[in-house]
């Protein structure tokens, strides 16, 4: 394997893989590839969990096991990069109901922003994702109510959190997947360097 | 159509995208919406009778009590659906007015117009449409459908419907991705689609929404052979809640979806659900009764 190529993984059991992938094949020097399994996983030099249905996805990942494997190789330093749902799964709480993987020090509130009619989308500066601006699409998205100390705040938006990272895990209400755009993508590679 | 509602139908068309892998559930009321929930449904589809009773007692079949909508987007998290009848701009309204995530206009129910459908883009809200063949998807779309489904054969728990529904369309995406762009303007006269629409699947090879299947899926093997067909996540009506362990039969419909490529995990979901929905020969269903044919 050419140690020049970073192999970014996608979490593919439900949701907008299709999305993640087009844009990663879009970045030179990356092989992307669909995860599914643990040798997938551990293959994965960084992994995105993608936007669609946490409660879905969650359940998917304990009926195939994968939910061990996961917090472990998190825990041991691999980036990731949770999308919307991805972010959901990564919290340590969720207000009214149980969490996930518990593994960053942050509270979200599903749906917060709203129904589909209050999907909305928005093209701001954020400074950590570039110098331009970045379009930031919002689905039934959640927000960050909380988060701890550790955790750095890339972008607020009317008064809510919508992206942060903790060490190795980055996570954003929005889909970049969803947009032409690929600066979080390239925040995201860097942090896999 | 203007700036904003062009935005709006992106995001529309983006929920559809959120969904992909999964399968949305006919649910009756709260207590099966949980069900469904737990079970890992992406969504669920709110309706008062599902298909097969529909299909069973007859009589005109109307949008579902706004009551009962309610109480079942209070019940879950994930996004609630629900069916208003084909062209009735009223209870379109209605929905959209208690929030739904999606209509499906839908030819289960009872059509309250037998020229138009609904002009969607006038509303702010998502529909998912049913189609036979691409004509019909790019008819739908060209009226401002975010999402399409094959219409299959509702009720029946026979899937050959649904199956001849995806083969017509992905094979006529197929045709159209190898035809001269000379072709297409006949391909669109041909198929009563409209030809800016022929051109983006031609140039794309696919559709340009999400495409689900719909109308007789009624086991785990159902679900994975219409995801190896093309097919982007499945509707399953009648098929759960009318099985003999509707939580069981639930989950392995959602784990069958997600690992529709894996004979090992397919055979694993498959044992021992019980009975899955009594089925009906489509030749036995008089072509007056036939869902399918509803819709223009």
């Amino acid at each position: 394997m050419d140690p020049a190529v970073k192999h970014i993984g996608v979490l593919a059991l439900q949701g907008s893989v299709a999305e993640h992938m087009a844009a990663l094949e879009r970045l030179p020097g990356v092989r992307a590839f669909e995860v599914r399994r643990t040798r997938e996983l551990m293959e994965a030099d960084a992994l995105i969990l993608p936007g669609g249905e946490s409660t879905t996805i969650a359940k998917l990942l304990r009926i195939f096991d994968l939910f061990e494997p996961l917090c472990a190789r998190i825990q041991g330093g691999m980036p990731v990069w949770g999308t919307c749902a991805g972010m959901i799964l990564l919290a340590r709480k969720i207000i009214g109901e149980p969490s996930h993987l518990r593994l960053m020090d942050i509270t979200v509130r599903r749906n917060a922003f709203g129904r589909q009619s209050d999907s909305f989308a928005e093209t701001v500066r954020v400074p950590a994702f570039g110098p331009g601006e970045t379009p930031l699409v919002f689905i039934r998205a959640p927000w960050i109510e909380s988060a701890g100390p550790e955790v750095e705040v890339l972008c607020t938006l009317h008064g809510h959190i919508v992206a942060a990272r903790q060490q190795n895990m980055l996570v954003t209400s929005f889909h970049p997947e969803l947009t032409d755009n690929l600066n979080v993508y390239r925040y995201f590679l860097r942090m896999a360097d | 159509m203007n700036a904003q509602n062009t935005q709006q139908y992106e995001l529309n068309k983006n929920l559809a995208q959120m969904l992909k892998g999964g399968v949305i559930m006919d649910v009756t009321n709260p207590e099966q919406a949980k069900i469904a929930e737990a079970a890992g449904a992406v969504a669920v589809m709110a309706l008062e009778r599902v298909p097969s009773d529909i299909r069973k007692q007859g009589g005109v079949a109307r949008m579902s009590d706004p009551g009962m909508i309610r109480g079942i987007q209070q019940a879950v998290s994930i996004p609630v659906m629900a069916k208003a009848r084909i062209g009735h701009i009223a209870e379109a309204r209605i929905l959209e007015a208690l929030k739904i995530d999606y209509i499906d206009e839908s030819e289960v129910l009872t059509p309250a117009d037998d020229l138009y459908h609904l002009n969607k883009w006038d509303f702010k809200v998502p529909f998912v449409c049913g189609a036979r063949n691409l004509g019909e998807a790019l008819r739908r779309i060209g009226e401002g459908a975010a999402m399409i489904r094959t219409k299959g054969e509702a009720g029946t728990g026979n899937v050959v419907e649904a199956v001849r529904h995806m083969r017509t369309m992905m094979s006529a995406v197929r045709r159209l991705s190898n035809m001269p762009a000379e072709e297409r303007m006949a391909f669109a006269k041909d198929n009563g689609a409209p030809y800016d629409l022929v051109c983006w699947v031609a140039e794309n090879g696919r559709l340009p929404v999400v495409n689900f299947a719909a109308g007789g899926i009624a086991t785990p093997a159902d679900a994975a052979l219409m995801m190896q067909l093309g097919s982007e996540g499945v509707f399953v009506g009648s098929g759960i809640f009318k099985s003999a362990n509707p939580e069981r039969m639930a989950r392995a419909i959602v784990k069958a979806t997600a690992f529709y490529n894996d004979p090992d995990i397919l055979a694993e979901v498959s044992e021992g659900l019980g009975e899955a929905m009594r089925g009906i020969e489509i030749e036995q269903i008089p072509p007056e009764s036939r869902l399918a044919d509803r819709g223009w």
